[in-house]
This record gives structure tokens, sequence and C-alpha cells, in this order.
């Protein structure tokens, strides 16, 4: 049996239905342009290389891969594919791409490139951050160890046709094609630049890169021959750099930016909101993220569970959210409620200082015991840590607050024995692709308790190693929910042992400015972090 | 003179060698590993073993530090990690911004300064003088931040005068340069308020006045020019000054020269770029020391150099 799904017809069919706000998409003129702001240069916009939440959307813009979702949804849909085909055992996949797609430079994009893109990725050579997400195609260890230049599994069939083998069954496959690290980038043009591609981006995206002007800014230009007609919207985007936020919040306010990228800053959330000028301009939506507190259960007090769930019943989640202004939903498991997997009808550990403190009696300290929380040492974190600090302390534990630049938390974190309890805030796991197993491994399982890692508490239960490679391996579509159930139930499972204290889901605050259209989705979209400006049109030229 | 010139020039190059060491030396004790960073959060321990290798991160310290020194002499200043960009480039793009801001800054450090000594010196003793010596010490002791985000808010937000932050034309380059010249306003107004009352005593203005110049002749072809000859010599020490007030003013203002690039490195622990800053800064130093020991003995010809 071979399956076949969404085609381009029927996608661009979800696509304009998604769009129809205030008319169809078709009756929104092309045109304009606008002017998003951020803090910091933006790094590259090499697809194989970009890794941050500012250059990741850029990228959307500029390149394409074969997947990615529909616009302001985490539901997978074709993109440089026009269809594909997966083999019965779950390990082929056919892509069939659509015809007529050229590069910025003008030349023909073929499955050659396709492939080409892929083998770059997976070498050593490029550094790329995400080549372990290719590990399922046969072939890729031989090319990450530079043993060899090509990948085995990755086969061209004929100039529109690419066949990708995977050495094992993987279910998340078809999001690894939708990650930036899968865009197809130009041969020609990666070797005339080198090391500089990712100043000289040039892709098949909806938008080129115009002019970059180092420290200042960067000037997307709409690509008129993309090859989804009548996409993107706006003639121009200007990125400007070097703005702190507050002070985007002001430019925009007086109508000399349009986005500003960094979000609006903390000390003016509260204002912001109120003003009844700006509060229609904000657009509020979820985030693949979870902020944590991740105890080692190697170090002494925390291998006892005992100790675990007492202070999973010590934290008022509640006052952190107040802390922060609103901006996030109380958790009580890992996985954020966007995600599929989400498991609505668990319960979590109460908030019960009385039974916390019962817990460690029962573990042998009942007078409680001096331990150290790591945070990293950026508003608002420190006054989260405070808020835990004196929650634990009400159930005898005296936490000492190690206040650290983002870099330091995290090796301490990968170290067996140097941070016992870490506050996640500024650097949680938000998700690379909208998939459960994605909040797993490199966090939670075995695979992430290494030194280095980012499984901070270096929790390792081979049993639920067994069941997520099970789920990874359900890969018919038929079965979507019997792995998400799966998933689900694992999740519950780690919360047993409690090696997390889930604390909250961030919410996220785009604010845009009046000219700006389109659906609101796509301004808090959970893929194009954080627009899709693909979609944005301007108001003035409609 | 010349053998003058070239003691120092040595001198200047054995200072850069030692801030190169300490600079190295300290970035790399921080505890954060370069090569994890790189490869960001999802890669294997694979990847990042390649990384460090590529990188040279596996080499003892030492031989690091000499690669390093091997290539600077060649005017590589290596990669950024994060922004995967030659240092030189990000620098030579971001420096003339800074040399505008610097030039905008000694402008309004002179003008004001000196405006406000030459009054309190020729009202020496009075309410005014008073005042002015106040403001001007208020200049000296106030931070570079406060004072940004103070007249970044009066002036740019409230009154609107001013675009709030950025680069490009005229305008935008008032408010930071008066931020990071108002420090060196204040010495300069004290400074020349005690010239000015130093030259003020001299005999040679008791002779001006005697053969019946103007008050104003008195003033300005005689007794300013004299008192003007020890500052002149300070400009090029100011340029340290700066080099430290960059960082605070540029970032204030979102202007976007090297100060503001070395900000966001070290929010980054982004080690070429900081290395290449801070080297950048320490020779922009020497040298305007160097200037100002080389201009001296030509406004005072009782200096000699030796």
């Amino acid at each position: 049996m071979k399956v076949r799904y969404l085609t381009g017809v029927a996608s661009a069919a979800l696509l304009a239905a998604t769009l129809a706000v205030p008319a169809s998409a078709e009756d929104i003129k092309q045109g304009g342009s606008m002017i998003v702001t951020y803090k910091d240069d933006v790094s590259t916009l090499d697809p194989a290389i970009g890794y941050d939440w500012q250059n990741w959307s850029m990228i959307k813009s500029l390149f394409d891969g074969l997947m990615d979702y529909e616009p302001g949804t985490t539901d997978l849909t074709t993109d440089l594919a026009e269809s594909y085909t997966i083999s019965e055992d779950g390990k082929t996949f056919t892509f069939k791409l659509r015809d007529g797609v050229t590069f910025h430079n003008g030349r023909k994009l073929t499955a050659e490139d396709v492939k080409y893109s892929l083998d770059r990725v997976v070498n050593p050579k490029t550094q790329s951050p995400g080549a372990g997400f290719f590990g399922s195609i046969k072939g890729y260890d031989a090319v990450a160890a530079g043993e060899a230049e090509s990948l085995d599994g990755v086969t061209v069939v004929d100039p529109l046709t690419v066949k990708i083998e995977l050495s094992r069954p993987d279910a998340t496959f078809l999001h690894v094609m939708a990650l930036n690290f899968s865009f197809v980038v130009p041969k020609e043009e990666v070797e005339k630049w080198g090391a500089d591609f990712g100043k000289h981006p040039v892709g098949s995206g909806a938008f080129s890169l115009e002019e970059w002007t180092l420290g200042q800014r960067l000037v997307f230009k709409r690509n008129a021959d993309y090859w989804r007609a009548g996409t993107p919207k706006l003639d121009q985007i200007t990125f400007e750099v070097g703005q702190e936020p507050v002070v985007a919040l002001l430019r925009m306010q007086r109508g000399e930016a349009d986005i500003p990228g960094d979000g609006i800053p903390p000390a003016k959330f509260l204002e912001v909101m109120k003003d009844p000028q700006s509060k229609d301009l904000i657009i509020e939506g979820g985030q693949l993220q979870t902020g944590y507190v991740s105890m080692n259960v190697k170090m002494p007090p925390f291998d006892k569970l005992e100790v675990r769930k007492a202070v999973n019943m010590a934290i008022n989640k509640e006052r952190i959210v107040r802390i922060i202004n609103g901006r996030a939903v109380v958790a009580n498991q890992p996985l954020p409620p966007s995600m599929p997997g989400y498991d609505k009808d668990y319960k979590g550990y109460p908030f019960d200082p009385e039974a916390a403190k019962k817990l460690l009696a029962e573990a042998g300290y009942p007078d409680g015991f001096e331990t150290e929380l790591y945070v990293y040492n950026t508003d608002p974190n420190p006054r989260i840590a405070q808020s835990i600090q004196a929650d634990l302390a009400a159930i005898g534990i005296k936490a000492e607050l190690k206040a650290l630049a983002q870099a330091n938390v995290i090796a301490a974190g990968g170290e067996a024995d140097q941070a016992p309890m870490i506050w996640s805030g500024g650097m949680a796991w938000i998700a690379d692709f909208p998939d459960p197993s994605n909040f797993y491994g490199p966090i939670l399982g075995c695979a992430g308790a290494v030194k280095g890692g980012w499984n901070w508490s270096w929790y390792c239960n081979e049993e639920l190693d067994k069941l997520a490679a099970e789920a990874d391996s359900i890969t018919d579509p038929a079965r979507k929910e019997e792995r998400e159930k799966l998933w689900g139930k694992i999740f519950t499972s780690i919360m047993d042992d409690a090696p997390w204290v889930p604390v909250f889901n961030e919410l996220r605050f785009t604010m845009r400015s009046d000219r700006l259209g389109g659906p609101d989705a796509i301004f808090v979209d959970p893929v194009h972090i954080p627009v899709n400006y693909d979609y944005v049109w301007a108001k003035d030229v409609q | 003179m010349v053998s003058y010139v070239i003691r120092r020039l040595l001198q200047s190059a054995l200072i850069l060698l030692g801030v190169s060491l300490v600079t190295f030396i300290l970035l790399y004790l921080i505890p954060a590993d370069p090569a994890r960073q790189i490869a960001g959060r999802s890669a294997t321990a694979q990847t990042v073993e390649n990384i460090r290798e590529q990188l040279g991160l596996n080499l003892p310290f030492y031989e690091q530090y000499v690669r390093y020194l091997l290539n600077l002499l060649q005017g590589d200043l290596g990669r950024s990690y994060l922004q995967k960009t030659e240092v030189s480039e990000l620098i030579a793009a971001r420096l003339p911004a800074t040399l505008l801001l610097m030039a905008g800054a000694i402008f309004c450090e002179l003008l004001i300064g000196l405006t406000m000594g030459l009054v309190a010196a020729l009202k020496r003793n009075t309410p005014t003088d008073t005042t002015l010596m106040v403001l001007s010490f208020t200049g000296v002791s106030s931070p570079q931040f406060v004072i940004g985000i103070l007249l970044l808010y009066v002036f740019a937000v409230q009154l609107g005068w001013f675009p709030i932050g950025g680069y490009g034309t005229f305008m935008h380059l008032v408010l930071p340069s008066l931020t990071l010249g108002l420090l060196g306003a204040g010495w300069y107004a004290r400074m020349m308020r005690s010239a000015m009352l130093d030259v003020l005593r001299q005999d040679f203005i008791r002779t001006a006045r005697a053969k019946g110049l103007k008050r104003v002749q008195v003033l300005f072809g005689h007794a300013v020019p004299n008192a003007l000859l020890p500052i002149i010599a300070m400009i090029g020490i100011d340029i340290g000054l700066f080099m430290s007030g960059i960082v605070v003013v540029e970032s204030v203002f979102g202007w976007p020269g090297i100060g503001q690039l070395a900000w966001q490195a070290i929010q980054r622990v982004d080690i070429p770029i900081i290395m290449g800053v801070t080297l950048v800064s320490a020779c922009a130093i020497v040298l305007g020391n160097f200037l100002a020991d080389m201009v001296a003995p030509l406004i005072d010809p009782r200096i000699k150099l030796r």
C-alpha cells in the first residue's frame, strides 16, 4: 500500500481558508512594506547553521524545504514537495518536487539540490547545530564521522524526484524535512561564498535578501518569481537591529516601526496592556515551551523520590505566574498544552506545603536540608527563583541562589555533580518541531543525560526510553492517535518519578502597528517564530 | 626624538601583547564551552567534538594563544562564533560610526567645557562660578547610562526634538555625542577655569592691558590661546575614556558602533569578537596617549622628548 497525501491543490485551498480575513486571500493587494526591529545583530542566515529565534523565521522566508506547516498552525503540509509517498515499512520516503521552482539567482531547483543540501548539513565541516536531526537517514554515521561526503540513503531518481531511505522507522521524519536545517540551498552560491554564505543567502523563498548593512539593517525584497502565486504580500521588509526593546516600543508608538521583534519588554507589559490605544494591537498566542525546575536525581538528597515529590508540592506556581504579570499558564506536566500528546486529564501534584513537609520527614529530612538553585541572571528569572526559594524555605529547604550568565548555567547543568536544582527560565526548552518526541530525548531521555547534555535532572529511565523508541517507530499516519497517546503516557510516567517541577507554559505576545493586516495566528505563529513574515500585508495599499 | 618614537612604539607593542594575553586568559577561564555553544542544544557529542577540533579548542592553552597571535600578525582576528562573520569585517563595518560619535563627543566636550571654564574664570567667586562648578562636578560624577536615558526621555520621547536612538542623520548624532561628551566637559571646565586664572595673573596679560588692548582682544588674543595649550594635549587621553563610555552610550542609543558590538558579544560570550574589540580599543588608547605625548612639545617647547 502506498499512501498519497496533500497535493498542491488541496494545500492551496487550505491556505486560502486560513487567510480568509477580511476578504479572500486573492483580494489582498500586494505592495507596501514594514519595519521590524531587533536588539541583537542578526547572526547567520545560512539555513544549515542559523538556530536562534531571531533568524529562524527570516530563514524560512528566504528558503524553502520539502515540507512546511500551514501558516499559523502546527499542521504539516507540503512545500517544495508537491507530493510524497511513504513505503509500507515506514523507512522509504519518495518526494516529488514541484516543477518550475527557481532560486533567487534564476536557476531551476532540482532533486540534486535537495541531495546536496542534506549532504552538506550533515557534513561536519558545515558545523551545523542541526546535523543530529538527520540521524535516521541511511549513511548518516559515515558522513557525520567525516568518512563519506554523500548520504547513502538519499538518491536522485530523476530531476524532480528524490528518494530518502532511513535506517530505522522515524515518525518525526516529515517534521525534520520541515526544519530549517533541511532547507534547499544552491551549490554554486554556497561554493562561491564559502563561510560567508550566511551573509549572502540565496534560496527559493518568498523573499530575497536585498541589502545587509552590518550592525544596522537588513532589507528583504519580494521574490516576484515565488512559486506560490500571490505570496508574499509585502514588497519589502526592513529589519533594523541594535534597538533596545523599550526604544523599539516607543518607536512603534510613534509610527516609526511596525513590529518590535523582541516582544513587549516586561517592564512595559502592564502599561501597554492597559492602554486603550495599544491593547488592540497585541496578539496573544501559545508557545511550545515549558518552564521547569530540574532536580538532579544523581545528587543527594534529590536521589530520593519523596524529596522530589515534596518539592513538586511546595512550589506555588500561581504566584510565579503573577510575578510575570500573567504571561504564562500554570503547568503540571512536561508537555505544553498545544503539543500533541498533552494529557488534558492529568492533574499533577497539588500545591500542598503540609503534605510536602510530611514527605520530607518520610525521606529522612524532617528539618529540611541545604541546597543550591541555579538561575539565569536576567529579569524576571532571579525574581522567580526568589519566589521558589521562599516556597522551599516554607518546608525547611534552604536553597542558595546561584544567578549566573546563561552559558554558565547551561554548563553547570551539563555536569553530573554540579547543579542540584536549576530554574530553566530564559533557557527553557522550546520545541524545534511540534512533536512530543522533541520534548523527550534531549531533555528527559538517557541520551541527554551525558556530560554537556541538556538533561539537567540526569534522569534516565531505560524502560521509558524503550517506549519512546516504540512510539517513534509508529510511522503509519492512521495510527497517529495511538502514537500520541503513548507519548502522553510516557510524560505522565515521568511525572511519577518527578525529576522536574513543571512550572508554567509561557504565552507569547506580539505587538504590531495598525498598518499591518493578516490573520492573528501568523503574528504568533508556533513555527515561524516570532512572525510568519510571508503572510503579513499592508493596509495602506488596499 | 627618533629614538624616543621607536622606544614608545616598542613599548606600545609590549602593552598590546600584554592586553591580548590577559584578555585571552580571562576568556579562557570562562566556564562556558564555546564548542557546545556553537553546536547548539540539539547537537550530538560527535558534532561538538568535531567543532572543538576544527576551532583548535582541544589544544592546550598556550598553543591556542600562539595560534591566535600568529593569525593576528596576518591581520586575522578570527570568525565570530555566533555571527560566523570575520571579526575584522564586523569591526570595520562599525568603526566609522564609533569614530563619528567620538568626534561629536570631542566637539561637545570642548564647546561646553571650555565655555563653562572660561565664564567661571571670568566670574570667579560669584554665584555663576559656583553654579558652573557644581554643574561640572555633576557631569563628571553622573553615570553615562543615567544621563543618556534622561536625555533620551526628555528631548526625544517627551519633546520629540530628536529621534529615539538610531543612526543616520545629524539629529541622530546630537544626544549620544552630548552624553559621551558631558563627562569630559566637566573635566575641561575645571581645567579651563584654573588655566585661565593662572594665565590671567601672568605678566604678559598685564602688558597687553597696559598697551591699551580691548578686553576682548586681551582675552581671546592672549589669554585663551595660552590657557588652551595644556588642554589640547589632553584630547588624546580622552580616547581611553571614550572607549569605556561607548559601550554604554552606544547601547542606550542604539548606535551601531563597536561598543554595541562588544556589549552584544559579552552577553552572548562570543569570544573572538570580545578579543577583537578589546584589542582595537587597546590600540586606540595606546595611540591616543602616544599622540598626546607627541603633540605636547609642539605646543610647549619646554617639554622635551627623550
